[in-house]
């Protein structure tokens, strides 16, 4: 099984989504995530999933599943770099991501999170 | 297409068909220069391209008129032209029929049982043809509509840079499920190319918002805020947001406008531009550094 990395960026996680997202993989990313938030303090995790062509039902739902439990964790999560079709196919199924911060790329994304700690320190 | 011209009509042996098929095919080569003048002079067609015709009939009655194909493609071919040149499918079709009557002529210099049977027989591949030609303007027609449907839904949906990070769709027509589906792509590839964060989608040029029409919008609009986009629709009409109202459509957090103008200087605000003077003034804008 592919685990997908976690890296550290001051405080903030930075998760690149570079494989293919099984179930598996989602479950996997969620509790390692989890648990480097609380380890290392972050206040922001950005998922980059620029590379990422197919996602499901599942996938999608445990993409605002992850950003809820990042907020219960104390820090803002921001997906960036949706592909128009992975877009298309989220919103076809019915998948808003309601709770979710979105940004176009990984750039937008830090500049987001700056300006959303930046509201409410 | 069944073909009716290689079926051996009933009461007749395979012998004596082609029989009259090999008498007809004489008739019809011994006076083929007769025949393509009588054909000439009796119908509004060149007479290169009716001296083409007949050599291919010809060779399709020699061959017992099982092989079609060249004849359907010479057929087809002249329909085409000839449809460009501005003549109706009734008068390539008649021009087609007319080889019977340039024939007959011929046939009754020369009245036997034989070559009567074969000018029956001959007369029925004829109609096929002409009703050939007839299909043949059809399907390119169909063909021609069907490219222009294309163009026009590529042509109806352009989007539109209005500022740096602010792009417009301008939408113009009714729109249906294959066209929001054109939008939707056009507009988040646009998003992903320009980098932009705003996007005004207006629907001025909509005849009417139903709940399938709205549910496309809200669609589109939820699309581009999964790629980190803000959408703003404008161009509402109080005709537009009575229905919208009286349908129960829930368009939620969905920042509306009146005009393109509001919606545009709603984008400016969000991404911080500055825009000093009333209208009327000489304006500036001036872009803070987020």
């Amino acid at each position: 099984m592919d685990r997908v990395p976690i890296l550290k960026l001051g405080d903030l996680l930075l998760v690149s989504i570079q494989v293919d997202l099984d179930d598996q993989t989602v479950l996997a990313l969620k509790e390692d995530l989890a648990e480097v938030v609380v380890a290392r303090g972050a206040r922001g995790v950005i998922i980059d999933i620029s590379v990422v062509e197919i996602v499901d039902s599942f996938t999608g739902r445990m993409l605002a599943t992850i950003a809820e439990m990042c907020r219960l964790l104390d820090a803002h999560a921001v997906v960036v770099g949706m592909r128009p079709a992975v877009a298309i196919t989220l919103v076809e199924l019915g998948l808003s991501l309601g709770g979710v911060r979105t940004a176009l790329n990984l750039e937008r994304g830090v500049a987001l999170l700056d300006h959303v700690r930046g509201a409410a320190p | 297409m069944p073909d009716g011209t290689s079926r051996v009509p009933s009461g007749e042996t395979l012998s004596d068909h082609a029989d009259v098929e090999r008498r007809l095919g004489e008739l019809l080569r011994t006076h083929e220069e007769q025949v393509i003048r009588h054909w000439t002079e009796s119908v509004s067609a060149r007479r290169d391209e009716l001296a083409e015709l007949y050599r291919a009939v010809l060779r399709a009655v020699e061959e017992g008129g099982r092989d079609l194909a060249d004849l359907r493609g010479l057929l087809a071919e002249l329909s085409r032209s000839r449809a460009r040149a501005g003549y109706s499918p009734a008068e390539t079709s008649k021009a087609v029929f007319g080889l019977k009557g340039a024939l007959y002529e011929i046939v009754v210099t020369h009245a036997d049982d034989e070559v009567l049977r074969g000018f029956i027989r001959f007369a029925r591949l004829i109609d096929d043809l002409g009703l050939f030609t007839f299909e043949a303007y059809a399907e390119a027609r169909e063909k021609i509509i069907m490219d222009q449907a294309e163009q026009l839904l590529e042509l109806s949906t352009p989007v539109v840079k209005l500022w740096d990070g602010i792009v417009a769709v301008p939408l113009i027509g009714t729109l249906d499920s294959a066209r929001t589906q054109v939008v939707m792509e056009k507009l988040l590839e646009t998003l992903v190319e320009t980098g932009a964060e705003h996007a005004v989608i207006d629907i001025t040029g909509v005849p009417a918002v139903d709940t399938q029409v709205a549910q496309h919008l809200l669609k589109t609009v939820f699309a581009a805020r999964l790629m980190g986009a803000e959408c703003v629709i404008s161009g509402i009409r109080p005709q537009i947001a009575h229905t919208i109202v009286t349908l129960g459509i829930e368009f939620g957090d969905i920042v509306t406008k009146t005009s393109l103008a509001d919606a545009l200087a709603h984008a400016f605000r969000r991404s911080g531009v500055q825009v000093s003077g009333g209208p009327a003034t000489r304006v500036t804008v001036r872009a803070e550094q987020a």
